[in-house]
């Protein structure tokens, strides 16, 4: 692990000479080759909430959870790629709400900004919080802090502190290109660190064959059972499933989060940018294998006497989990949490970690924490350099001070990373505090975001949008959606953050048909609005939208001989590829 | 372009896989049937990965003589 940190920041240092220009820093000069881009793009992504979360979903919900991918990022990357890439990297725009600033207006870009920094500031603090938090409840660093003379209870505090540390380090030196760098790295980790574990457990359980008839049917399908949301775990129907999710929500994230399309962006050229995604689409269609299956492997394994760390706390109650999962402890009463039945809630989230003390020797354990750690650090410094970004760019420069010399805004990237990550800190300590407060907070930014794909659809291929149109779509969009949410409230939940605090208009069978629904109605009510608004209003100038609207815009042309580099096939092949994987595991 | 990314992967990875290796060779054969069915996975993986790191290695080598052409 220390080797691995020294890596890190060394990183840092051997690319801090060249950084010259605020360019170099924010965007990487521009002149990083497409597969180094695609492994960062999904490894920004690749949080710590992705890797343990989806196994948390994986051990939950079942193989449906392969949704989020195959139905949601897969068919959104191909489309960012194949089609959206060109006005990004095309408009020469250094970020997204700048893009916005070109085809529309100020105020759309505003709005967009200073939602998106907050937003990315919460989610790394909320990720390090999380990080922290299962640090400190699997007491793995318990025995080295007894050594050191550490008191435990400072565990917390310091993996906070010194994960900030480094990712403020690295960051700080290197810019972007350094954040890209080690987000590579920490691919390889993660794979490195993940694969042996699903190997070993696949053997241990029988492999796939050996799961289906542990678990049923209910874990081990896909598609089988979305007609009716009563007959699959998700509790969705198949066109929420497939509009909600696949369309607004995935392409909402994939093709308009500053987080993601900067990776893109920093490409070396127009042909790379638009391969960046695709390439990015090959391993992550294959994700599924290495972050869901240990889910399902950890609720298939036979359920034993405690033996983790963490299980050992739940054993005083008298309950045990299910395979090597264990109950949900409160962490003020240490009673088990129980639902709305009575019966205890298993702590899903400790599906991964659990795996991880289960299957591997001191030694390869080491290199899984590794690789825990590795997908927690990039996940944050995916945030902080897209925050440093949108303020030094689209708030700062724009706003608070234009004109200033660009040794000026290199030096102000820099402090807006020490602030940014001051910031996430912050935000991490509160979420201890506070929990409902984050919860509020995640709801609010699910609100905001959900309508911008419509934003950007319309932006992009219709020419007649107006930025009166986007704006107003924008903000009714944001409202369509809070107000769905206080209407209806998922079945066996209480009202309040779970929405239904206006009046409960409708009940859905499960709190993610709840979100997808959300989504569809924000997305549908933005996309109307924008429209009516734009026809209300006066036709922008197309000698401004060349470059930025699609029919406005000379196609890119093919100069790559090789067919199978060229973003159309490519993106062919992915999807095939994709639908192929949704019917073996219909 | 500064430095080339498949030089610390490479370096790194070798690294890792010579460490687990080595622990792998020498450590007791009890701690691997309580907990990775009875297989030596630092011995195991510590080669992949070690194999990994070279090949990252070499295709750096490859790359830069290729370009100095």
């Amino acid at each position: 692990m220390a080797v691995y940190f020294a890596f890190v920041l060394g990183i840092g240092v051997a690319l801090k000479r060249s950084v010259k220009t605020s360019t170099d820093f924010f965007l990487a000069g521009r002149s990083i080759p497409a597969w180094v881009c695609g492994l960062a793009f999904i490894s920004a992504n690749l949080g710590a909430q992705e890797v343990i979360g989806m196994a948390a979903s994986g051990a939950k919900y079942g193989i449906a959870t392969s949704h989020f991918y195959w139905v949601g990022a897969i068919p959104a990357m191909v489309f960012v790629g194949v089609f959206m890439m060109p006005f990004y990297y095309g408009s020469k725009a250094r970020s997204v709400p700048e893009y916005l600033r070109l085809r529309f207006d100020e105020k759309t870009r505003a709005f967009n900004a200073i939602s998106f920094a907050t937003m990315t500031i919460f989610s790394s603090g909320i990720s390090m919080y999380a990080m922290a938090k299962l640090i400190q409840t699997l007491r793995i660093l318990d025995l080295p802090f007894q050594r050191m003379g550490i008191n435990a209870s400072w565990i917390f505090d310091v993996g906070v502190i010194v994960s900030a540390v480094i990712v403020l380090a690295y960051i700080f030196l290197g810019g972007l290109k350094s954040a890209i760098y080690n987000e590579v790295l920490q691919f390889f980790l993660i794979v490195g660190g993940f694969l042996p574990l699903v190997w070993l457990g696949l053997k241990n359980v029988g492999g796939w064959e050996g799961l289906k008839a542990t678990l049923g049917p209910s874990y081990t399908h896909s598609w089988v059972g979305m007609a009716n949301p009563s007959t699959n775990r998700l509790g969705v129907e198949w066109f929420g499933l497939t509009m909600g999710l696949g369309f607004v929500l995935s392409f909402g994230y994939w093709c308009t989060d500053f987080l993601v399309v900067q990776r893109a962006m920093a490409a070396d050229s127009m042909a790379s940018a638009r391969r960046t995604p695709l390439i990015a689409a090959i391993p992550k269609m294959l994700f599924p294998f290495l972050v869901i299956l240990p889910g399902l492997i950890a609720i298939a394994l036979p359920t034993m006497p405690p033996q983790t760390a963490a299980t050992s706390m739940a054993a005083p109650s008298g309950a045990v989990g299910k395979g090597i999962i264990p109950i949900k402890v409160d962490a003020g009463t240490g009673q088990p949490v129980l639902d709305a039945d009575g019966k205890p809630q298993l702590d899903y989230d400790l599906a991964v970690p659990n795996m991880l003390l289960h299957y591997f020797p001191t030694g390869m354990l080491g290199l899984g924490l590794t690789a825990l750690l590795a997908s927690f650090m990039s996940g944050m410094a995916g945030n902080v350099t897209a925050f440093n970004t949108v303020w030094t760019y689209d708030i700062y420069q724009s706003h608070i001070r234009p004109n200033a010399s660009d040794e000026h805004y290199l030096m102000m990237g820099r402090m807006t990373t020490v602030f940014g990550i001051a910031l996430s800190v912050a935000a991490a300590y509160m979420a201890t505090r506070f929990n409902n407060i984050m919860d509020m907070l995640q709801l609010v930014f699910a609100f905001v975001n959900a309508p911008l794909f419509a934003t950007f659809l319309l932006g992009m291929f219709w020419k007649r949008t107006t930025g009166h149109g986007a704006f107003s779509g924008l903000l009714a969009g944001t409202c369509a959606a809070a107000l769905h949410h206080a209407w209806t409230l998922p079945v066996g939940a209480i009202p309040g953050v779970k929405g239904g605090y206006l009046a409960i208009l409708h009940t859905y069978p499960s709190e993610m048909a709840q979100n997808f629904w959300t989504a569809i109605w924000s997305w549908t009510t933005c996309f109307v609005i924008t429209i009516a608004v734009s026809l209300l209003t006066a036709a922008p100038e197309e000698s401004r939208l060349v470059g930025l609207v699609y029919s406005l815009t000379p196609r890119p042309k093919e100069t790559e001989r090789r067919w199978y580099l060229r973003p159309a096939y490519l993106g062919a092949m992915v999807l095939l590829a994709t639908a192929l994987l949704n019917f073996i595991f219909r | 372009m500064g430095l080339d990314i498949r030089v610390p992967i490479g370096i790194l990875f070798s690294i890792f896989g010579a460490m687990l290796a080595v622990f792998g060779l020498v450590s007791d054969p009890a701690l691997y049937s309580e907990h990775s069915l009875g297989i030596n996975i630092n011995l195991m993986w510590g080669v992949v990965l070690l194999l990994f790191g070279l090949v990252m290695l070499l295709l750096t080598r490859m790359g830069r003589s290729s370009r100095r052409q």
